[in-house]
């Protein structure tokens, strides 16, 4: 396609502004014929974030937005190892007395909704943030506000748990919090409400994300990039963000099912009063499956960006990976009675469960076989990015071998709730999420920060997280085999499970070391890591054709796309777009299928509003555990805030 | 990299209805995400009701009429929502002015009734899981009327503002006829839930 089919001369829906009761449009000057400095001074004066305090506060820049998600999340991730950490010195001996039953509790507990809830998924929601409009070749997120209201919502959700753990207050029923147990009888206290609103927050905030993240992937491509020419990331952040709509609404549908049968007396799980306690598990499990994929597609997504970069050719099979995805999202929804196998349902239920199970290993081994092939085909340079996939290729695949295995009943209910389980989804979630998120550290990591980190501690990073991660996770397997339960605070010696839980601690220690120097890696990088250039692996994608670190309004001139690889397409000059408003914040809507120029929007300015609009949510999320009647009293604050956030305030992104 | 300039985007309009506006397919996700939480907690009741023989456990029918009364007022308030809609296309102030002072009653009208809805459901939500998860299905409808009456007002005493005569607020007239319908809408699988379905136990 040559790029001036991209405007061609087509029906264009133009009210007629003779007919409509609109103020007349106040032009201001366009970046078309302007040089490139003044180019630059008038977007920078136009996109940048207001200094001070309060300008910080009021950023809607996607890429500050997602600098904070990740620095956070990051700090989730360590939290949450801190309390493995002290579980798997616990657990390093036979009856160790450094921790009790209680705060064992807690301490599993946090440590999967930490992981979970703060850490993994809004990990790939951030990087997803920063990198889709970037990828798409736009100057923000669509809803910028919403964005910024939504890292709100999550930080405080955070804290929120955060400060009941220190408050001795912390959900100890299990990241799951299945009924009766989590229940008003059999939980008195505050610490399953903790869990129950820490849900509400979080699943709040992603959903956010996953609307803002649609919407840009839809209306806001540069030209040119019709569905075929979407980068394989981003289309695994669209389906994810799918997903997420799809499935996160089952999981505040239960936690508020909960937290109105402790707070209000509600019976919709007391089987006594015509409840069941097992729709909790259904309604969990609807979400808490697809969970699992909101996770790893992404973590898909990353591995089709790094591999072509460093095979040097475009993938392989784009168009299987692209439908694999589908596949996957999609029968990610027929799953979730298989967490349910040990709960004595029907026989032919727990068949078709099991089926589905099986099938999802299809369209993951499509995805599988098509990177392998793009390797083969191509010239691998092995930097640590492509190590970590390699990591990634390895761990997930025992960790799906193992998925295959759970799949069929009978071992499922041999193995329930033993370590084996444990050791099956930490081989998928640290296999299939973590390692690619190391490696997609690594990769962009040069464009966020504009310098490079060192190529030799990533090695040793890799090699010891490799290392350690298996030493502590594949004993599991057998330990779980050999009986022992999940979710206990010790176990007697006499059972003989000694030496091989010293050996997994010491595997744990192993692979926290690991993030230790990933840690100094960042730092040091960041502080005196060499210059990155725009496009330090001479990859392919639009993020890459723009400066490192992005300027504020991320490209000087919206590019038109021509090729799926577009910088391997046009590696002379970027083609452009010009016509656009430099004064006011506009960019480009195109069409969904398209991507035809469609109208110059106005993106919305920086506002304090969405913090104290997350304020308003968070204060009455928090009260709410306390009285029914926060939700009335907490109403006119949220009004007042939302009020204050969609008011105009005749700036130039106000009028038309 | 160097640019070369390959199109001109100059000519583009500032703003559009419908499915050529960001806002919209934003309105559309958040239905969807609302409609799965909707159709999850219809999907709560139903396990519930045949998980028991005797449904209803034994309670009260309900009464049906203020809930009828809200499904006639929602059918009756599509019309002018409609009719809206068209003027908010052609950007017409006047008519939109009045559209939207129509909208609001005929928002305002239905939750009125509401509050009659609550005890004419004759059991309280901690009475049985039956009682609960009426309450649960009637409160989740409720949270979305409220949320689109209190939008309507406020977006109403925008347009009586100089803000009003620009297209991004028309546009956004157009988004909430559009999620109104979707409060009308996601009534009628409610109603007949709540008010039908336990007169079949």
């Amino acid at each position: 396609m040559s790029s001036a089919d991209v405007t061609g001369d087509r029906h264009i829906p133009e009210p007629d502004p003779a007919k409509g009761d609109l103020a007349p449009e106040r032009d201001g000057p366009r970046d078309t014929g302007m040089d490139d400095a003044s180019l630059h001074r008038w977007l920078e004066r136009t996109w940048r974030t207001p200094s001070g305090i309060v300008g910080a506060l009021s950023s809607v820049d996607h890429k500050v937005i997602a600098r904070r998600y990740l620095i956070t999340a990051f700090v989730f991730l360590g939290l949450g190892g801190l309390n493995a950490v002290a579980m798997r010195i616990q657990l390093s001996g036979p009856q160790r007395g450094l921790i009790g039953p209680d705060l064992y509790n807690q301490l599993f507990t946090m440590h999967g909704v930490t992981m979970m809830f703060l850490f993994a998924v809004p990990i790939v929601q951030a990087t997803g943030i920063y990198l889709v409009p970037l990828m798409v070749g736009t100057r923000n997120i669509a809803f910028p506000r919403l964005n910024a209201f939504s890292y709100w919502i999550y930080v405080s959700g955070g804290a929120f748990a955060w400060v009941s753990f220190a408050l001795n207050m912390a959900p100890d029923v299990g990241w799951f919090a299945y009924v009766p147990l989590s229940g008003p009888e059999f939980a008195p206290g505050k610490r399953a409400d903790v869990w129950a609103q820490m849900i509400t927050y979080t699943e709040v905030s992603s959903l956010a994300v996953a609307v803002a993240t649609i919407v840009t992937v839809f209306k806001q491509r540069a030209p040119g990039m019709s569905l075929d020419k979407i980068p394989l990331y981003v289309w695994a952040m669209l389906v994810t963000s799918f997903v997420v709509v799809f499935a996160m609404p089952a999981v505040m549908i239960t936690s508020t099912f909960l937290i109105l049968d402790r707070l209000v007396g509600t019976h919709i799980f007391n089987p006594a009063e015509g409840g069941d306690a097992l729709l909790f598990q259904h309604l969990f499990w609807f979400f808490g499956h697809p969970e699992v994929y909101i996770i790893f597609l992404p973590a898909t997504g990353m591995v089709s960006s790094i591999i072509p970069a460093f095979a040097r050719r475009p993938t392989f099979g784009h168009l299987g990976l692209v439908l694999s995805l589908f596949a996957v999202g999609l029968l990610s929804f027929g799953l979730w009675v298989h967490h349910m196998f040990a709960t004595g349902l029907p026989k032919l239920g727990a068949s078709f469960f099991t089926a589905s199970s099986m099938m999802i290993a299809i369209p993951n081994g499509v995805q599988i076989f098509c990177w392998l092939a793009t390797l083969w085909d191509g010239r691998p340079v092995i930097r640590t990015p492509l190590l970590f996939v390699f990591g990634f290729f390895f761990i997930f695949v025992i960790g799906g071998l193992t998925g295959v295995m759970l799949a069929s009943v009978p071992l499922d209910l041999q193995v329930h709730d033993t370590y084996f389980v444990v050791a099956h989804f930490h081989y998928v979630l640290i296999g299939g999420s973590v390692f690619p998120l190391l490696g997609a550290a690594y990769f962009w990591f040069p464009k966020i920060t504009g310098r490079m980190m060192s190529e030799r501690l990533g090695r040793w990073h890799f090699w010891l997280a490799f290392i350690g991660f298996n030493a502590a996770f594949f004993p599991m397997h057998l330990v779980g085999l050999w009986g022992m339960p999940r979710r206990v605070y010790t176990y007697p010696a006499e059972l003989g499970w000694g030496n091989i839980n010293l050996f997994i601690s010491a595997g744990a220690l192993l692979f926290f070391l690991s993030f230790v120097l990933f840690t100094f890696n960042l730092v040091h990088g960041a502080l005196k890591g060499t210059s990155a250039g725009n496009n330090p692996w001479d990859a392919g994608t639009l993020e890459w054709a723009t400066s490192s670190p992005p300027p504020s309004y991320n490209f000087a001139r919206i590019p038109i796309v021509t090729h799926i690889e577009p910088l391997w397409a046009e590696r002379e000059t970027l083609p452009v777009a010009t016509g656009l408003r430099v004064d006011a914040r506009e960019l480009l809507i195109s069409t969904v299928a398209e991507a035809h120029p469609d109208i110059r929007e106005k993106s919305a300015t920086p506002s304090i509003w969405p913090l104290f609009a997350a304020l308003a949510v968070g204060g009455t999320f928090l009260y709410s555990i306390f009285t029914p009647w926060a939700i009335v009293w907490g109403a006119a604050p949220i009004a007042i805030t939302l009020i204050g956030w969609f008011w105009p305030k005749g700036d130039p992104e106000d009028q038309e | 990299m160097k640019h070369r300039v390959a199109a001109d985007l100059s000519g583009l309009p500032t703003f559009g209805h419908g499915p050529h506006s960001p806002t919209w397919w934003g309105t559309l996700g958040f239905m969807a995400l609302e409609g799965t939480g909707f159709a999850l907690a219809a999907g709560a009741y139903l396990y519930l009701a045949l998980s028991w023989p005797a449904w209803r456990l034994s309670a009260p029918q309900p009464n049906h009429w203020p809930g009828t009364i809200v499904m006639i007022l929602f059918v009756v308030s599509l019309v002018p929502n409609h009719v809206l809609h068209r003027h908010a296309k052609q950007c017409s102030m006047i008519p939109v002015r009045i559209g939207l002072v129509v909208m609001s009653l005929l928002g305002i009208a239905p939750l009125v009734v509401r509050w009659f809805e609550f005890p004419a459901l004759n059991i309280y939500w901690d009475t049985n899981a039956y009682g609960s998860m009426l309450w649960v299905l009637l409160g989740l409808h409720t949270t979305h009327l409220i949320t689109d009456v209190g939008d309507t007002i406020v977006l109403m005493v925008l347009m009586f503002t100089r803000h009003g005569y620009s297209g991004r607020r028309f546009g956004d007239v157009g988004d909430n006829v559009f999620y109104w319908d979707f409060v009308v809408l996601t009534w009628i699988p409610i109603y007949v839930l709540i008010y039908w379905a336990p007169r079949l136990g």
